[in-house]
């Protein structure tokens, strides 16, 4: 495929990976922001070529895996009502709430659709005047220009019967939290190519210079993780710490403003829970007043629901990166994909499932990881 | 135990999910908790895609498809072109030459009668085109809304020949692993007709009869050929670890020789989809000892629905019961079963 399989070439990743070796001088420990990232380096096995000279620590970037219990508890109250037609990305299907998830729903006879877009949703409540279709808004900064679109064009359209479950969470938060943790032991990081495309990287800059930390934005492909890397680890030889941008066929410096803008007019900053951190101040996005009316939150009155993490769940520590997946007892014996214990084993970009699915606890020494 | 509490276990399933149907791990699941108890029989516990009994000394290979695909026409075939190919492929990948075909539909109140005609008249050209038969039928007709416009049961009978006998328990370590063709065609183009999606091609279902491409690897490699397996539901990954665990073998393949069209490899970046999972209705599988791999890649090739055949991986004595790919940047990873249908990711 025409501008992917150059990024998945064989011999110029070992240059790369021999570069990364003949640069760092102690084993620098790195994290991957982004679930995507994580993904790439457990399917493509770049955790074992690049072996003593990095450990990378996969960091809380899969939207799946850090939305809390209780929205997902929300959102399965609302997929229960036969009054509500509720439409969600695929993967949040699986991911269980208290006591079960959406397909248990879905095969109680409630009405559970996997879109592809919001706006997808948005059409089904034209078509279904007489339901209210409800659209489980996860995700990070990259999907939020679309769930905020959908919502824009939900009032510019008078739509009564659509509304947004909302759950976004922002990044740069959540790398403040993890340098601030006592027990923090990254020291570079590559951060969220995609996120970057919409938000550039000037809110990495305070970041970078306060915690004296370098940040790489970078891409997804196997050679623009290797080469985020190198330019981390050349920074840390250095003694630089910088935000540098890998993925320059995507991001600039100043991002996309006009998604940025059309963001900030229907969102606003709000304090959110992180499935398996906890809550984290202005850490993710809530509707603005004016957009009061498009949140299933208010409309369905579900601010009864309230549900409490597990103060003793393991998958916080995995998304802190102080725990491998395969230390946790549970791992691949009470807790698989399907039969998730934590979050981070559901999605396909979680930790745990992305080493249960590829197999790492069966093929890697633990200690070589 | 109790610092290892991580959010709330799942109640237990008390109930069907589509995933049971998805041919990974929950389908399994579900054939060995709830069917298999209740039927238990030395031909049954064959467990291939068909059952092979004695009638009289002739060997008979049966198999039987339900198909209830949506929706019911698609780029490069129908539900009644499918449910011809999906039943005779599975006699031939027992080594059979499917004869007979029997065929019970379940249509809906409300379905026009020109699609119907469709199907039927698809079905029709098919089996003429597989040299079967179709020798006894039933339709039901069900309310609307009690089923999605048709759906099709096929069983078919083909006769097994002496000294070919392929099977899922007999690849044995030192084999090639070779597949007849592109992969992910059918599944990407269900899924694209299904969901609405446009991609920059269209991508047509590879839905095809297999018979003649059996016939050729058997003029190559006769009882050489180990295993033949078409990869349908679940994709190669599933097929493959199938074979792993019932010979008993690992089998390693090699990510850059596996052929998965460009316009197959788009649409599951875009949709976050695994090629080796996605179904295939026109490819197999064929384990032949390595000295007959190139024989045998030239039959396939000689053949048009094995113009693109290759040699994807071999069965190794390592790791048995599990599949290892070798990625394209020389990683390795595991390429297990799901456990129930791939999901289209967030971003």
């Amino acid at each position: 495929m025409k501008y992917l399989t150059e990024y998945r070439d064989g011999a110029v990743a070992r240059g790369v990976i021999e570069q990364i070796r003949a640069t760092a001088t102690r084993r620098w420990v790195l994290m991957e922001v982004c679930g995507g990232q994580t993904h790439t380096i457990v399917k493509q096995g770049l955790d074992e070529l690049i072996g003593g000279a990095v450990e990378m620590i996969h960091g809380p970037g899969c939207p799946v895996c850090v939305t809390p219990l209780e929205q997902i508890d929300k959102a399965l109250a609302l997929a229960a009502r036969p009054d509500v037609i509720f439409t969600s990305f695929g993967d949040m299907l699986r991911v269980p709430g208290s006591d079960c998830d959406l397909f248990h729903i879905r095969a109680k006879g409630g009405a559970v659709r996997v879109v592809y877009s919001p706006l997808d949703a948005l059409d089904l409540a034209g078509k279904h005047p007489d339901k209210q279709v409800v659209f489980f808004a996860v995700g990070f900064e990259t999907t939020a220009p679309a769930n905020a679109m959908a919502v824009w064009r939900a009032k510019e359209l008078g739509v009564r019967n659509f509304s947004i479950l909302v759950s976004h969470v922002t990044v740069p938060p959540a790398m403040t939290a993890i340098l601030d943790a006592p027990d923090n032991r990254v020291q570079g990081f590559l951060a969220a190519g995609h996120v970057c495309t919409i938000m550039g990287w000037t809110e990495y800059e305070p970041i970078a210079a306060k915690y004296r930390v370098p940040i790489v934005v970078t891409g997804f492909e196997p050679l623009d993780i290797l080469e985020g890397m190198l330019m981390t680890v050349r920074q840390l030889e250095e003694g630089r710490h910088e935000v540098e941008n890998q993925y320059v066929r995507s991001v600039r410096r100043e991002g996309n403003q006009p998604a940025q803008e059309l963001v900030s007019r229907v969102f606003e900053l709000v304090d959110r829970k992180w499935r398996g951190i906890g809550e984290i101040p202005r850490s993710g996005l809530g509707l603005r007043e004016e957009f009061a009316e498009f949140d299933a939150e208010r409309r369905f009155a579900l601010e009864q629901i309230r549900t409490e993490e597990p103060t003793a769940c393991r998958a916080g520590e995995v998304l802190r990166g102080l725990l491998k997946p395969f230390q946790c007892a549970a791992f691949g014996k009470e807790c698989t994909p399907e039969r998730p214990l934590g979050a981070p084993m559901v999605s396909s970009e979680g930790a745990c499932a992305a080493y249960y699915n590829y197999g790492r606890f069966r093929t890697a020494a633990p200690a070589d990881v | 135990m109790s610092t290892l509490i991580c959010p709330t276990p799942i109640a237990t399933d008390d109930r069907v999910q589509l995933g049971h149907g998805s041919g990974g791990k929950m389908s399994a699941g579900l054939l060995k908790a709830r069917f298999l108890p209740h039927f238990t029989n030395d031909v049954l516990a064959q467990l291939g895609d068909a059952a092979v009994v004695d009638v009289n000394g002739q060997e008979v290979a049966i198999s039987t498809d339900t198909f209830v695909v949506n929706p019911l026409e698609f780029p490069g075939g129908n539900i009644g072109s499918l449910a011809v190919h999906g039943t005779v492929n599975d006699l031939a990948m027992m080594g059979a030459r499917p004869v007979y075909l029997s065929a019970g539909f379940v249509l809906e109140e409300g379905l026009p009668f020109d699609v119907l005609d469709r199907v039927v008249s698809a079905m029709g050209e098919a089996a003429r085109a597989a040299g079967v038969l179709l020798i006894t039928g039933d339709t039901k007709v069900v309310e609307r809304g009690k089923a999605d416009g048709v759906f099709i049961n096929t069983t078919g009978i083909g006769l097994m020949a002496p000294d070919f006998t392929p099977g899922p328990a007999r690849a044995r370590p030192g084999d090639a692993v070779l597949v007849s063709g592109p992969l992910g065609r059918h599944g990407i183009a269900i899924m694209t007709a299904r969901e609405g999606l446009a991609f920059e091609a269209e991508i047509e279902s590879d839905s095809a009869i297999l018979y003649p491409l059996v016939e050729r690897l058997r003029a190559a490699a006769g009882p050489d050929v180990h295993t033949l397996r078409d990869p349908t539901r679940g994709g190669v990954a599933s097929a493959l670890n199938e074979i792993a665990a019932a010979s008993g073998v690992g089998i390693a393949l090699v990510e850059p020789h596996i052929p998965i069209p460009p316009a197959v490899a788009a649409a599951c970046e875009m949709l976050g989809f695994d090629p080796l999972y996605v179904a295939n209705e026109g490819v197999l599988l064929a384990f032949v000892p390595e000295p007959l791999a190139e024989p045998c890649l030239a039959a396939l090739r000689a053949h048009p629905l094995g113009r693109d055949a290759a040699r994807i991986g071999r069965v190794v004595d390592t790791h048995p019961g599990m599949v290892v790919l070798e990625t394209a940047i020389g990683g390795t990873r595991v390429v297990d079963m799901l456990p129930g249908d791939q999901l289209p990711r967030i971003c």
